[in-house]
């Protein structure tokens, strides 16, 4: 296994978040009955005519501007030719020779010291097919031709990357990217976001690239790495016992986590692609480009910066908050007008609320617990209104819907005791109670502290500040 | 009965007749007469007799557009909503479009009357009419000729008085070579004049809709009304459209007319080069200068033409699938079957062959060397053009090698098919407006002179027509059969 390295492109089709369709003026809402968004020009009438939609131009442009990719000052629409029930047309519009986005690349970490350049091929339009529906009607087939003529930026890497682990880093990436620049909704199980990986292996310092088998059907991050591997070990299997992989296109099948072949290449269409006569060529001026420019938004490699020089955040807590764009909008929101330390809202975003998030598979758009009320909440350990310990509960409390942190504090009585003529009441009792540990202390028994602690913390449930309760008893078990 | 649009507009409004009684008339003359010319897919009475009430109406309103009352007939394939819309294919003869080409539209709204739909050649894919699944149409001067294609019933109708106007459809010369053959005027404009939507596609790049009537009087007030820009074609020109009525009288004194040899060499009948002759000499005689150019790659046109038509056919008639609308063939086994069932029982034979040799230019490995190589071939042919008229206004020729031939006579060898095409491909290729006039008879048969101007350049090709048929009567000669 180890002589052996993997070699992995992806082909990545974002669903890009345009009002209506890229030739047409029909809507592009997902889930409405089928055909009600199929105008005649989605349907392939005879005579009806593309015309293109201006803002799926523009969105493209801004994912080529944000990879620092050559943008196509004239992009050519090519039809792509092929039978298909839900292709109405017989051909896709799509881009060939001409795309909009030229070569550009993204970097994408490995872990926390290596990061690695990921080249893009290429970036082009495209329209999507509908869909077919087979089994709903006996015998027959069924067409939706809602999501026929939605605007696809199809992103192609170079391929560039070694583990399936690479692969799924990247994807995560554009996958992040996308929706930073708000171009897609990157909803996969929607069909939003779907990804193709092209996959092969050779033995470690060739230079030849192994034959290459194309998986499809990928609709999930975990279902890219898990379907990556299983064909490389397929690959590997193959060629080892003196076989050899054909140029092929698989089916990945998460439920039995295996690929299938779905054609070969003799049995691949030639599309006779060709410049379609019913477009001119998309001509995008420098001022485009610039104006498009000037309008990003802040993306994540450099919110990721400003968290570390602004706030002081660690490098590392900057990386995976920005990874997402609502983490990042969320803890942008928690932090405006708040008192509460910025590091502690970092982990508490990264920790308590990560975790609750993903035990109850929820997006943390939808979070119960807003970003306002986090802050609040941490603002209360940071004023010693409360302990961490204690915060947890108040976090969990707040979770469940009981309210704003500081009515959850007053109903359940958990503010924290500062007053140190009540802490040192409660030393006194623990040290009363336990004179054979204080004859330990004494002694030269160090750890013999923790156990105080423990007992006044229980005592005060939780609530007297633990700072206080270490200094008030190292003074008193010396004397 | 009127026959020419200037004249029902005129008797309309001055209320000599109304459009209920005009439309009558022609109604009358088609029933007449289309059993034995074949004109019309379709006759649609009720509409038309409905939208002349609607036009009476407006009349006596006061409300009157450029084309209200004014009967006229559509080439089968602008869609009309409600109406089969065939392109003179099986495959499509259960086809009513869900709604209206822009030319219909126009037509609408500018009060025209639509008698009915004409024959055409299959996907407007051949010269002689001889392609219709409907059955081929009479040339009204001989019946046993035909009217010349792909707008055959289109042609044939105005020579035959069975509608003072109709609409057509170019991609290689399918408006101006019945024109010619049928005696009648025909014009195709600038590619990108008027909209090609709601026209079924035969070759994108190259198609284009243009009207006929019986002098460049009456195709100037059609194409007012064609014209223009449409959001809904890409390909349409953002171009301004001149009066086109209000400019034909221009005096054409010193106007640069070339000749190019090309069009007067070899392969051109010689009493038909000696009627082109003839109108040359009338010409002069109205100022005109005329001089020699040439347009050396015109010889290049039909084979870059047919690379590139039958490249964009092929793919264009993709859809026609049986699976949405169109002919479906009965028990498909599966999906195969269904694709080829309905498509080989759909198209007729000139259709399948186009398809085929379509697919075989973009195929993989012969792309480079056809279709790539016609595009630029096809820069050559217009590089031509627009260096002869930094030299002349206008350039002329005939329109047709010889004039109408007999039905069947060359439908066993398409290659001479194609070469009926020759003197007007190159217009496609280039997107350059022509139009083709009556100059004269040879064998009893009408002669056709063809005009070709520069870019949006109509206004000027409809001026010099009229001019010349001020001073000649062959347009309004008419075939004894159907005075």
């Amino acid at each position: 296994m180890n002589e052996w390295e993997t070699v992995i492109g992806l082909e990545i089709h974002a669903q890009l978040a345009t009002a209506s369709k890229i030739f047409s003026a029909a809507s592009t809402q997902y889930g409405a009955e089928p055909n009600r968004h199929a105008c005649v020009v989605d349907l392939g009438m005879p005579g009806v005519l593309p015309v293109l939609n201006r803002a799926a131009v523009n969105m493209a442009i801004r994912f080529g501007v944000a990879i620092g990719a050559e943008i196509g000052h004239e992009s050519v629409f090519a039809r792509k030719n092929y039978f298909y029930p839900d292709l109405p047309k017989g051909y896709q519009i799509s881009q060939f020779e001409f795309p909009i986005v030229g070569r550009g690349q993204i970097s994408i970490s490995l872990d926390e010291q290596n990061r690695k350049q990921i080249g893009i091929t290429r970036a082009h339009l495209e329209e999507d097919a509908g869909k077919s529906i087979h089994d709903q009607f006996p015998a027959q087939s069924g067409i939706d031709l809602n999501r026929a003529g939605t605007p696809l930026l199809e992103i192609v890497s170079e391929p560039d990357m070694r583990s399936a682990k690479e692969a799924v880093a990247y994807a995560r990436k554009i996958h992040s990217l996308v929706r930073y620049l708000e171009i897609c909704d990157g909803n996969m199980q929607e069909g939003s976001f779907r990804c193709d990986a092209n996959v092969s292996v050779r033995r470690k310092g060739d230079e030849k690239l192994g034959t290459r088998a194309e998986l499809k059907n990928i609709n999930s991050f975990r279902f890219i790495e898990r379907a990556i591997n299983y064909e490389v070990e397929r690959q590997i299997d193959l060629i080892e016992d003196g076989g050899s992989v054909v140029q092929e296109t698989r089916l990945y099948d998460s439920e039995r986590d295996e690929t299938r072949s779905m054609r070969s290449k003799e049995e691949a269409n030639d599309y006779r692609y060709f410049p379609d006569p019913d477009l001119l060529p998309v001509v995008v001026t420098a001022k485009d480009i610039e104006r498009i420019r000037a309008a990003l938004p802040e993306l994540p490699e450099q919110k990721q910066q400003r968290y570390i020089s602004e706030y002081g955040l660690s490098n590392d807590n900057a990386e995976l908050l920005v990874a997402n764009r609502d983490t990042a909008l969320y803890f942008e929101a928690a932090c405006n007008n708040s008192a509460a330390p910025v590091a502690q809202l970092a982990n508490w975003i990264l920790g308590d609320l990560a975790g609750a998030l993903n035990k109850s598979g929820l997006e943390i758009s939808d979070s119960p617990v807003s970003a306002e009320m986090l802050a609040l909440l941490v603002e209360r350990i940071a004023d010693n209104t409360i302990s961490g310990k204690i915060a947890k509960q108040v976090f969990e409390a707040m979770w469940q819907g009981e309210g704003d942190p500081d009515a959850i504090i007053e109903a359940r009585g958990l503010k924290q005791i500062t007053d140190s003529g009540a802490i040192e009441l409660l030393i006194d009792e623990v040290i009363a109670a336990n004179p054979e540990q204080v004859e330990q202390f004494r002694a030269g028994k160090d750890k013999v502290l923790g156990f105080f602690v423990g007992q006044i913390m229980k005592q005060s449930q939780g609530k007297a500040n633990p700072g206080q309760v270490n200094a008030i008893l190292r003074e008193k078990l010396k004397h | 009965m009127a026959r020419s649009i200037t004249e029902i507009r005129d008797g309309l409004t001055q209320g000599k007749y109304s459009s209920v009684e005009i439309t009558q008339d022609y109604l009358d003359r088609i029933e007449q007469h289309n059993p034995a010319l074949n004109c019309f897919i379709s006759v649609t009475p009720e509409i038309a007799l409905q939208q002349a009430g609607e036009a009476d109406r407006a009349i006596a309103d006061g409300n009157i557009q450029a084309l209200t009352g004014v009967p006229l007939a559509h080439k089968d394939l602008f869609c009309t909503d409600g109406v089969r819309t065939s392109c003179g294919s099986r495959i499509l003869d259960n086809f009513v479009a869900p709604y209206d080409a822009t030319v219909i539209e126009n037509f609408k709204k500018a009060g025209a009357v639509m008698l009915g739909k004409t024959n055409m050649d299959e996907f407007a894919m051949g010269s002689s009419n001889e392609n219709s699944y409907y059955g081929n149409v009479a040339n009204p001067w001989d019946l046993n000729r035909v009217p010349g294609g792909s707008s055959g019933g289109s042609a044939a109708v105005i020579a035959a008085g069975l509608a003072p106007g109709s609409t057509g459809t170019d991609t290689g010369g399918s408006i101006r070579q019945p024109a010619a053959l049928c005696g009648v005027t025909g014009i195709k404009p600038t590619y990108g004049r008027v909209s090609r939507y709601g026209m079924v596609a035969f070759a994108s790049s190259l198609d284009q809709a243009g009207p006929f009537a019986q002098s460049a009087e009456d195709c100037a007030l059609l194409l007012q009304t064609m014209a223009g820009f449409d959001r809904r074609d890409s390909t349409s020109a953002e171009e301004s459209v001149p009066d086109f009525s209000a400019d034909l009288n221009h005096p054409i004194e010193g106007l640069k007319i070339g000749l190019p040899k090309e069009y007067f060499g070899d392969g051109l009948d010689s009493q038909l080069a000696a009627t082109i002759e003839a109108a040359i000499t009338e010409l002069r005689k109205l100022g005109a200068e005329f001089c020699d150019i040439s347009l050396p790659n015109a010889n290049l046109s039909i084979p870059v033409y047919y690379v590139i038509a039958m490249a964009e056919c092929s793919s264009n008639l993709s859809r026609f699938d049986g699976v949405r609308f169109g002919h479906r063939c009965d028990n498909p086994r599966d999906l195969e079957d269904l694709y080829k069932r309905s498509r080989g029982e759909g198209f007729g034979d000139e259709v399948k062959r186009r398809i085929m040799i379509g697919t075989y230019a973009l195929s993989a490995g012969y792309y480079d060397a056809y279709y790539l190589k016609a595009q630029q071939l096809r820069r050559m042919i217009k590089d031509d053009y627009q260096k002869a008229f930094t030299e002349v206004d206008l350039i002329l020729g005939p329109t047709t090698p010889e004039v109408a031939f007999a039905i069947g006579a060359k439908t066993d060898d398409p290659v001479s098919m194609y070469l009926q095409d020759i003197y007007t491909i190159s217009l496609n290729l280039a997107g350059l407006p022509g139009i083709s006039l009556p100059v004269g008879f040879v064998d009893s048969m009408p002669v056709g002179m063809q005009l070709i101007g520069n870019y949006f350049d109509e206004a000027r090709l409809l001026n010099t027509a009229h001019c010349y048929q001020q001073v000649s009567d062959w347009h309004l000669q008419r075939p004894q059969a159907f005075a």
